[in-house]
């Protein structure tokens, strides 16, 4: 039996330092495979010592250099490790940070080498949770519904790449970096919707991915405290998870916004973030860079959690951020957002009109129907309105989110 | 350093200004391409570039055989064609993009890039 306080220490210690333990290694042996292996095998040693000789006093160094033996061993072990060690090594740069740069964490070259736009999205999600989140491939490969064999292999891919390709183990230059950062986030922002959203399928054993990427996101704001960006999708997910609780009811229907238990929230989620984007207010006030599109919707998130109830949402407030949002990214669905929250300002009327106009860009898209069912039921034109439903239900792949739809149809009346 | 080649493609049946819709255009593409090689060279970069006559004068050959098969025609029945390349060293995929990029830009036209195999990747590929 394994003494639960010592199996919680080490989940917590595979939390705070796999990502260091791999990243370092990386480094060292210039091989992702390497490192990624020997940091595997450090934590398995862990795992079978630490219940019986107890916890070491630096849990961290000690998984380091039980990792590097590991290395070392392998690559003597291997015959052929020359020419395949060769052939793998990647490219890094020892150049020292520039002082105004970014902090020369090992962790943060993993993160650029993992979300390189050079990786489809696919392999640089799958990557990121493996070598920096620590997921095993099994985890990985149920997230997301895909055979275990079939996520290795594009793990397997995604690092010949790397090696082949020459793409380098560094943190992008000054110039680059807005861009790459940008990156990474829409990375993490897709690890977290897919476990919040969870388009499909439910599976008990599924790893959290919300959770993932809320712990992928704080480390983020470690590695890079200053950008506005890093903070303001830290801030989204915490805001947004915040409301976890109350937003499935009892019998696993999606529960609105409107229609939440907003004791149900999670205080101390709401707090940080709210600290986040309050920060993020104060530097933008004092003349900083303007805010982007995930401090906008941290802050739209905020508006909404800061009101005691549905109806005292500050709705001015939340169209003046769309606007802001429409100037950065006027995309349909942007303009959706903004139309809906037109609605509780000007009325269901001048917020259909407003959805009405962008058919043509998002009839493939359940939220508009969504949005139209929900405007032609206030304006008490059911039949319309029923019809908006059923397109939304065929359309959503979230067996919440249609149970939910379901009950709004069937209420219609006449 | 890397070695990389860095693929041009066009249609498989140009016009008389060859991918470009009018002649000053690809006179522009021309001067943009050179400079942009010249700039190449300057900077150590360049190990050769050069274009290509279109597919619809290539042959292809088959010498596995007891005598060698020619058919007239590019190997790949497509709507478009390597149409030039270069072939450029630079130390990462990073530098090769970023250049790569303003390839595409000179010669108006989709890049793609691809690393050369090195003499350890081909050593490894041997070995059992």
């Amino acid at each position: 039996m394994t003494d639960p306080a010592v199996e919680q220490a080490i989940t917590r210690v595979h939390h705070e330092e796999w990502a260091r333990v791999v990243a370092g290694l990386a480094r060292r042996f210039g091989d992702l495979d390497v490192a990624e292996e020997a940091a595997a095998e450090a934590f398995a040693v862990a795992v079978e010592r630490w219940p019986r000789d107890g916890i070491p006093p630096n849990p961290g160094g000690w998984l380091t250099t039980t990792a590097t033996r590991r290395a070392i061993d392998r690559l003597r072990r291997e015959s052929l490790r020359d020419a395949k060690y060769q052939a793998a090594l990647m490219v890094h740069d020892d150049t020292p940070a520039e002082p105004t740069g970014p902090v020369q964490d090992d962790r943060l070259r993993l993160v650029f080498t993992c979300c390189h736009p050079a990786l489809s999205m696919e392999a640089r999600v799958a990557l990121t949770l493996r070598l920096l989140g620590g997921l095993t491939v099994a985890e990985i490969a149920r997230a997301f519904f895909v055979h275990e064999t079939a996520m290795a292999r594009r793990i397997t891919r995604a690092k010949g790449k790397i090696a082949a390709a020459h793409i380098p183990y560094r943190v992008p230059s000054a110039e680059d970096l807005r861009q790459r950062v940008t990156g990474v986030l829409a990375v993490v922002y897709l690890v977290f919707n897919e476990g919040y959203l969870a388009g499909e399928g439910d599976d008990a054993v599924r790893v959290d991915l919300s959770d993932e990427a809320i712990r992928l996101g704080r480390l983020l704001h470690d590695l890079l405290p200053d950008d506005g960006e890093v903070a303001g999708l830290l801030a989204l997910m915490l805001l947004t998870d915040a409301r976890r609780a109350a937003r499935v009811s009892s019998t696993g229907e999606l529960v609105t916004l409107d229609e939440q238990d907003r004791g149900a929230w999670d205080r101390d989620l709401l707090a940080e973030g709210r600290a986040l984007v309050e920060e993020r207010l104060r530097v933008v006030a004092a003349g900083g860079e303007r805010p982007g599109r995930y401090q906008l919707l941290a802050a739209i998130n905020l508006v909404h959690t800061d009101a005691p109830t549905a109806r005292d949402t500050d709705w001015s407030r939340i169209v003046a951020l769309y606007d802001a949002m429409a100037r950065l990214d006027p995309s349909p669905v942007v303009r959706l957002n903004r139309a809906v929250a037109v609605a509780e300002l000007d009325g269901p009327l001048v917020g259909l009109a407003e959805v009405d106009r962008l058919g043509d860009a998002l009839e493939g898209y359940h939220a508009f129907h969504v949005a139209r069912a929900e405007l032609l039921r206030r304006l008490g034109r059911s039949g319309e309105s029923r019809t908006a439903y059923d397109r939304a239900i065929e359309l959503t792949g979230n067996p919440g989110e249609r149970a939910h739809l379901t009950r709004r149809r069937d209420q219609l009346v006449g | 350093m890397a070695r990389y080649l860095l693929s041009v493609f066009g249609p498989a049946e140009p016009t008389e200004f060859g991918s470009y819709p009018s002649r000053e255009e690809m006179l522009e593409a021309f001067a943009d391409t050179g400079a942009f090689n010249d700039r190449l060279e300057r900077e150590g970069r360049l190990v050769f570039a050069d274009g290509l006559e279109p597919a619809t004068t290539a042959t292809t050959v088959d010498g596995r055989g007891e005598r060698p098969a020619f058919t007239d025609g590019p190997y790949l029945e497509t709507k478009e064609h390597l149409g030039g390349f270069w072939v450029i060293e630079a130390p990462d995929l990073d530098v090769a993009l970023a250049l790569a990029a303003e390839a595409s830009k000179a010669c108006r036209g989709t890049v793609e890039v691809r690393p050369f195999q090195t003499p350890a990747s081909v050593q490894a590929l041997m070995e059992p």
